[in-house]
């Protein structure tokens, strides 16, 4: 039971939405954030301020150090080293940084790159623009009536040709927590570089990159209770060795002529321009806060709620939930729908009760496509969440349709 | 809970809901990104609007906003039709919280669509 003492550090759980308290339930979108975490941006700039990497004078290197630490602070808690961890605005600069950068290495016309029907948009545009720039082919591995990636499908699609197989680590939508070890193997015999998309699973169960095989990965600051503006791409040190930057320009270079450049190794070399420094110290703090909880107990609060809510929606006949029916199979997520009721419905009449959820396509047009669904009801949860809120989301799902049906 | 009873009301009783046999304007709207539909179609006499109906799908509000719609402006003269404003479409169904105005206003984008090709005089979409 973590979630007492947890709640306190929470300001914004001290908030009410037209007169009652707000039960948070769109994690997957942002987390909340917790003091240490708001304090630490702040102390930054309070104590700090100065820019990172230039400063010859003493602010200068202590604005370097707090950077740096952070960057140190996310490597353990991938399990990875320090310098495989760019920072980037976020999982979505992250994508477009990794297939650019893929696209001008390792792909050629009539290659092909392989994406899920499940991927959010930011796993789905960057490699749709490379396979037109580089003129080369784009297949997505199916999804099962389940809502699991159809392996049959993706030996299928994988060819020699396949150069690149993007997935995401955690459906935004389904929930499903897909066989990355297993598809890393069969990608590698293949010859193709593994993305992994882990927006949905960094933040919220352990992740060791080396155990997972992947060779990139990325994920967002805000939503592992980080700061917004911050995120990381991870990558093997022997392929980012590899990869041209997407962005250049100050503090990515070692050597400049007015006609040519040398860049700077990773992870400096993808971090041209002053990076978000008060966000990456503050996503510093918010792993502190994590590893402080202790991720496999991150990760069973939010297998029980999961599992709580999976009950609850599933003995209700007029809900329909996507994705894998076990809370051991998903992450702390679910995304439903009530029948005869549009999701938008849905979400305003649980905002008068204070409760947030998210309606609508989740930047997954095609995952929705898929299921025959214009839009769906989501509902998540993080570390400050309870199981009393669970139970009320609950109750509410049951007067939405005494109201509307 | 609850939305306003205007809306309830419209949503379990659509008036007006269907298809003219042969409407002298028509138009349909959607927002792709919830799944809203709405077609508006409309027969005209003597500059009036003689008949109004709606057909769709979507979400209570976007419904309930094109049956009210029909029923405002059936029996109006068409120039008064076109006049019709966002504000009241909103005040007649009660009010609208802000982060759903969008399906509120289809059905007026669907009229005012509608409108135009009737004086542009293209054949009903
Ligand atoms: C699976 C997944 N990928 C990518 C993103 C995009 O993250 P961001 O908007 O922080 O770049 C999200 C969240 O919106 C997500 O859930």
């Amino acid at each position: 039971m973590i979630e007492k003492r947890i709640r306190d550090d929470f300001p914004l759980l001290r908030r009410t939405v037209g007169g009652k308290p707000l039960v948070y339930l769109d994690s997957a979108a942002t987390s909340l954030k917790p003091e240490a975490v708001i304090e630490a941006e702040a102390a930054f700039y309070r104590e700090v301020g100065a820019n990172v990497r230039r400063g010859v004078y003493e602010l200068g290197a202590e604005a370097t150090e707090r950077y740096e630490s952070a960057r140190a602070k996310v490597a353990a808690l991938l399990g990875a080293q320090a310098d495989e961890v760019v920072f980037t605005r976020g999982t979505t600069e992250a994508l477009n940084l990794a297939a650019w950068a893929l696209g001008e290495t390792i792909v050629e016309p009539g290659d092909e790159v392989l994406v899920t029907e499940m991927d959010h948009h930011a796993n789905l545009l960057p490699w749709q623009e490379l396979v037109r720039r580089k003129r080369a082919r784009l297949s997505a591995i199916a999804v099962t009536a389940e809502g699991d990636l159809d392996l049959e499908d993706f030996r299928r699609k994988l060819s020699p040709r396949t150069r690149v197989v993007a997935l995401p680590h955690v459906s935004n939508v389904l929930g499903t927590i897909n066989p990355v070890p297993e598809v890393a193997a069969a990608a590698h015999e293949a010859g193709a570089v593994v993305v992994l998309d882990g927006a949905q699973s960094v933040p919220h169960m352990p992740v060791d990159v080396r155990e997972l095989g992947a060779d990139l990965l990325a994920f967002s600051g805000h939503k592992a209770l980080g700061p917004t503006g911050i995120g990381v791409l991870w990558g093997k040190a022997e392929l980012l060795r590899e990869l041209p930057p997407l962005i250049v320009g100050g503090e990515m270079v070692r050597e400049v002529w007015l006609t040519w450049a040398r860049y700077d190794d990773p992870p400096a070399r993808f971090e041209g321009g002053t990076p978000p420094i008060a966000q990456a110290v503050g996503l510093g703090a918010a792993v502190d806060y994590l590893q402080a909880i202790g991720m496999e107990e991150v990760r069973g609060h939010g297998e029980r709620l999961t599992a709580l809510a999976l009950e609850g929606l599933l003995a209700r006949p007029g809900v329909t939930v996507y994705g894998p029916k076990e809370a051991s199979r998903r992450g702390a997520l679910v995304a439903l729908n009530l029948r005869g009721i549009h999701p938008h419905d849905v979400a305003t009449l649980l905002d008068r009760q204070g409760i947030a959820i998210r309606a609508g396509h989740h930047c997954a047009q095609p995952l929705h496509r898929r299921l025959g669904i214009p839009a769906s009801c989501r509902v998540s949860f993080h570390v400050y969440n309870t199981e009393d809120e669970v139970a009320q989301l609950l109750t509410a799902v049951d007067q939405v349709f005494q109201e509307l049906s | 809970m609850s939305y306003e009873e205007v809306i309830l009301d419209h949503w379990r009783h659509p008036r007006n809901k269907g298809r003219l046999s042969q409407p002298d304007a028509a138009a349909v709207e959607a927002n792709p990104l919830c799944g809203d539909v709405v077609r508006i179609e409309l027969k005209t006499a003597e500059g009036k609007v003689a008949e109004a109906r709606f057909e769709g799908e979507g979400c209570a509000i976007s419904q309930a906003a094109s049956s009210l719609l029909t029923e405002l402006i059936q029996g109006k003269s068409v120039a008064e039709a076109a006049a019709l404003t966002d504000e009241d479409l909103l005040r007649a169904l009660g009010g609208v919280v802000r982060t759903r105005l969008s399906c509120a206003l289809l059905p007026l984008r669907a009229l005012r669509k509608a409108l135009a090709g009737l004086r542009e005089g293209t054949p009903p979409g």
